[in-house]
């Protein structure tokens, strides 16, 4: 073998490995501009950002004033309320309801068992587009626009949640429920002290998954509310978009949006590995 | 054993409760909405049954710029997001260093709020008074023509749209690929190297034909995602997406219900009915396509 | 406590829909079991040994039949009443909680006046412990310990309600073959400490045979021999049990009586007095087949096996049941073996003859 063609193998992938990182450094600044922009104007004052014609990379006079304005000049108080409130209180509420049916399909017997499980699993397949038009006069119809319920009880339920929670409930061995029932423990001690414990990283899952859901909602919350009071952030950046701040101020909406993102991805960062792999098992966006 | 039947019933009625009154019910009703005619929703009467609103709907030059929109989104987002996340998974997966740290920044868009930065992209995108934007500054530097995205020429508007799509739904693709390309079995690549196979036969002949179920995952489900299109075009355009000539389907349905062209649940659920329609026909195809090209 | 199971039977549906015919697991089963004793419940795989436990313990219900555990019927209690202990094959313990809190947790379930202070149940799981010697690893999670220590840690869980009744289904099948012996010694010194009717599952012999009591032998759902082991092993009443009890297996050969005599092939073996003419199927233990010059059982010798102790002689035999059959000889009396035809005497005591049809025991005059 030639000594030149030994230099070449040596040399090659070492070209070939600096052109894939430089590529994948190339993604990296475009996933992560939009972010650092956001982050950089929220720090520009209203009179430096309309003064850039040609904007600049660094903020030279950072200010706070921005955040000021977005919490005083439009609620986002209120709508960071509202978000915490709904996607703590739907994310409870569907656990429960998702535990309790995922534990009826995968520990106890009933007649019909599978037909009914086929169903829900059918479910599944039904687009939310579909539906929202009755849950909206529904919902209406109840009269709970504008409330909390209103917004809440049409998302408490996930067919996929409960499929996921099943499978992964019944990997538990059966000797673990004779060995408690042996003992005298009743089904929801069971369910409670054995099940959820042992399968709390899909609970976690399922949990994160859910939050992430309800912060990022934006259309239901549309249908449901047009009183400010219960807006959802979702709904409150497009409102300050089109009539927030009386002028069009650029800075305070970064500001706004820097404070409505940082939530989720502070949450993100901290719980990486349980959501990526909670989304790779199967979680998709809407 | 009644006594356990009770129990099981006790422990779904939760979720059976609340899937029929917000799933299955709904179903029905709009079957039976898009079938009532001259529905009026503040008398809740109607004039007779039939298909008319499809015809309507199908007739009205919002709808059918919609359906354009959505299909022009639908086309060129899938296959261009899908090679992308097959591409950068193909170099996540073939480096070592700084591995999670890529892997952790190009997932930040999953869990961003898609409004909140479609704002940004907007700023970026749009040409103001005080100053063209950063894209069209970026333009002006490599000599090109500037335009306003947000506002102007229609091809300029699906552009940035689809550059915004392909910026939401990337993170998704690249994890499930990513984790596709992990999964399969290292054997195989040692193997390969054993018998000196060159790294575009190895794509080729290993790693596509192993991670293929899951390309065709991804394109099914991006068929689906990309026919739902909205918060997206509401993030780029504002709400007044028909104003804009930026309307999808989606949008087409909400308009439909609520807000200042709302109040036509009919309408709305037949053009609803004719998106899943679209979309259920797409998805059969697509199977169809996968079973054949898989079994060969 | 004595266990009394009367006429039980158990059928389940059919798993394939399409059959309508029920699967009999437990085929009516009657059984008195005394007080304070370890039970070996023993037959191949799926032969309904399981569901018989679950039948004990409340897990099923009976189709026909009662259960009574001393003189009281607790057919239609459920487990939890019944005051039975079980342990599982794989454990079964709680993978999210220490020791200690595995050990606690069925008297968490005490309700009403049963309920024990604090201090009682510590004390009590601490003695549990301290029977199976695991109370040292108190504070440890069941994936940080040996199968054989969280083997002791289940039947620390099983026996903390001071049960009348302990049932063990496989509770060596999981452990590797030296942790088996000792786990068993340890089952049956807890046993004799605490002196617990104990109704042990298996489908190994020599586990069942060294250490229970009495051994119940099983098959498709039927009760074929309860004895103590060495009488299971010496006076089988069928050809399932003979062949199922020993390694290695009893050589099987199809035989005849004539005129009260034993004929393998065309060789009169052994005479069997009180015995009527017909064919027999003949059971031999391995020992049972002595080396001989002037033997009357003609062999032909495949190949001689050393064992150390022992040697094997593998033969064949036109009548034999199986490819070839085995003798187990003291190693000195091989020498002189060279390959061709290889004569045996037969020992009556460890020869059995079965009916040919049914493999019922077939006794002679001297009753073996």
């Amino acid at each position: 073998m030639k000594p030149k063609s030994s230099v070449a193998s040596r040399v090659l992938p070492k070209i070939g490995r600096g052109i894939v990182y430089a590529l994948l450094t190339v993604w990296a600044l475009i996933v992560l501009f939009p972010f650092y922009w956001m982050v950089l104007t929220s720090f520009k004052s209203y009179s430096s950002y309309n003064a850039e014609f040609v904007p600049r990379f660094v903020a030279t006079d950072p200010t706070l004033a921005n955040y000021g304005d977005a919490f005083t000049a439009v609620p986002l108080a209120r709508y960071f309320l509202n978000t915490l409130i709904f996607t703590l209180s739907t994310t409870a509420v569907m656990l429960v309801v998702t535990v309790l049916a995922a534990y009826a399909f995968s520990r106890l017997e009933f007649r019909g068992k599978n037909a009914v499980f086929a169903l829900f699993l059918s479910l599944m397949m039904i687009p939310n587009e579909l539906v929202v038009i009755t849950n909206f006069v529904t919902i209406t119809d109840w009269n709970m626009r504008n409330t909390f319920w209103g917004l809440i009880l049409p998302s408490v339920t996930s067919v996929f949640y409960i499929y996921l929670l099943k499978e992964n409930f019944e990997q538990i061995p059966d000797e673990l429920y004779k060995a408690a029932k042996v003992d005298g423990t009743s089904d929801l001690k069971y369910l409670l002290r054995v099940v959820l414990p042992i399968c709390r990283p899909t609970v976690i899952t399922v949990t994160i998954l859910k939050v992430i859901e309800c912060w990022n909602s934006y259309v239901w919350p549309r249908l449901i509310t047009d009183d400010q009071a219960y807006f959802l952030v979702s709904n409150g950046i497009q409102e300050i978009r089109e009539n927030g701040f009386g002028r069009e101020n650029i800075p305070a909406m970064m500001a706004a949006v820097v404070v409505i993102s940082l939530p989720l991805i502070v949450l993100f960062l901290v719980f990486r590995d349980k959501i990526m792999s909670g989304v790779l098992r199967g979680g998709t966006k809407g | 054993m009644k006594k356990h039947q009770w129990k099981a019933w006790l422990y779904l009625a939760p979720a059976v409760v609340f899937l029929g009154l917000f799933m299955v019910y709904p179903l029905v009703d709009v079957v039976v909405y898009s079938l009532e005619e001259g529905y009026n929703s503040a008398s809740q009467s109607y004039f007779g049954i039939g298909l008319y609103n499809f015809s309507y709907v199908l007739r009205d030059p919002y709808f059918l710029q919609a359906v354009k929109n959505t299909l022009i989104l639908v086309v060129i987002t899938v296959p261009v997001s899908t090679g992308l996340a097959l591409l950068i998974s193909l170099g996540l997966n073939s480096i070592k260093p700084l591995k999670k740290l890529y892997q952790t920044i190009y997932f930040l868009p999953y869990v961003t709020n898609t409004l909140a930065v479609g704002l940004v992209f907007m700023i970026l995108f749009k040409k103001t008074a005080y100053s063209d934007g950063l894209i069209n500054l970026l333009l002006h530097a490599f000599g090109g023509p500037t335009v306003d995205f947000i506002d102007g020429p229609y091809w300029a508007k699906i552009l940035v749209m689809c550059i915004y799509t392909v910026w939401v739904v990337l993170p998704f693709k690249i994890l499930i690929l990513t984790g596709a390309r992990a999964s399969v079995n290292p054997q195989y690549y040692s193997a390969a190297k054993v018998d000196g196979t060159s790294k575009g036969r190895i794509f080729t002949r290993i790693t596509l034909p192993m991670i293929s179920p899951m390309v065709f995952y991804l394109v099914i489900t991006g068929f689906i995602g990309a026919f739902k299109a909205y918060s997206d075009a509401v993030a780029l355009f504002g709400t007044d997406l028909n104003a804009a000539g930026m309307n999808t389907i989606v949008g087409y349905v909400y308009d439909m219900l609520y807000g200042n062209s709302g109040g036509y649940p009919s309408y709305a659920s037949a053009a609803a009915l004719i998106l899943f329609a679209i979309v259920f026909t797409i998805t059969c195809v697509n199977l169809l396509i996968s079973r054949k090209s898989t079994v060969v | 406590m004595k266990i009394v199971l009367d006429h039980l039977t158990k059928r389940f549906p059919n798993r394939n829909r399409k059959i309508k015919e029920e699967v009999v697991a437990v085929r009516d089963f009657t059984i008195e079991i005394p007080d304070g004793m370890l039970i070996g419940l023993l037959g191949p795989s799926g032969c309904g040994k399981s569901t018989a436990l679950n039948l004990i313990c409340g897990l099923e219900t009976p189709t026909e039949g009662r259960v009574f555990f001393g003189e009281d019927d607790v057919t239609d209690l459920p487990p939890e009443k019944r005051g039975v202990g079980l342990v599982f094959q794989n454990y079964a313990l709680y993978p999210h909680m220490t020791v200690l809190e595995n050990i606690l947790f069925p008297l968490g379930n005490f309700k009403g006046d049963d309920r024990l202070p604090k201090e009682e149940m510590k004390r009590r799981a601490l003695e549990a412990a301290k029977l199976v010697q695991i109370d040292g690893l108190l504070e440890r999670r069941p994936s940080e310990m040996s199968g054989g220590q969280q083997q002791r840690v289940a039947i620390a869980r099983a026996l903390v309600k001071r049960p009348g009744v302990l049932l063990l289904d496989e509770p060596l099948s999981n452990l590797d073959a030296r942790l088996r012996l000792a786990t068993r010694e340890e089952i049956r010194r807890i046993q004799r400490e605490t002196g617990i009717t104990t109704v042990f599952v298996t489908h190994d012999q020599e586990e069942a045979m060294s250490i229970s009591d009495l051994i119940i032998v099983m098959k498709d759902g039927a009760l074929h021999q309860v004895s103590k082991p060495q009488t299971v092993y010496d006076d089988p009443v069928n050809h399932f049990v003979a062949s199922f009890l020993g390694t290695p297996k009893i050589n099987s050969f199809a035989g005849e009586v004539r005129g009260e005599m034993l004929y393998i092939g065309e060789d009169a073996v052994l005479p069997e007095p009180g015995v009527k003419d017909g064919p027999v199927t003949v059971g031999v233990r391995p020992e049972g087949l002595l080396p001989a010059s002037d033997g009357p059982f003609v062999c032909e010798l495949s190949r001689v096996e050393v064992m150390g102790r022992d040697t094997s002689i593998v033969f064949t035999h036109p009548a034999f049941d199986g490819e070839a059959g085995r003798a187990i000889v003291d190693a000195e009396l091989t020498a002189c073996l060279e390959a061709g035809p290889v004569r045996f005497a037969l020992k009556p005591t460890k020869t059995y003859l079965f009916d040919a049809q049914t493999g019922e025991r077939v006794r002679n005059a001297s009753g073996v």
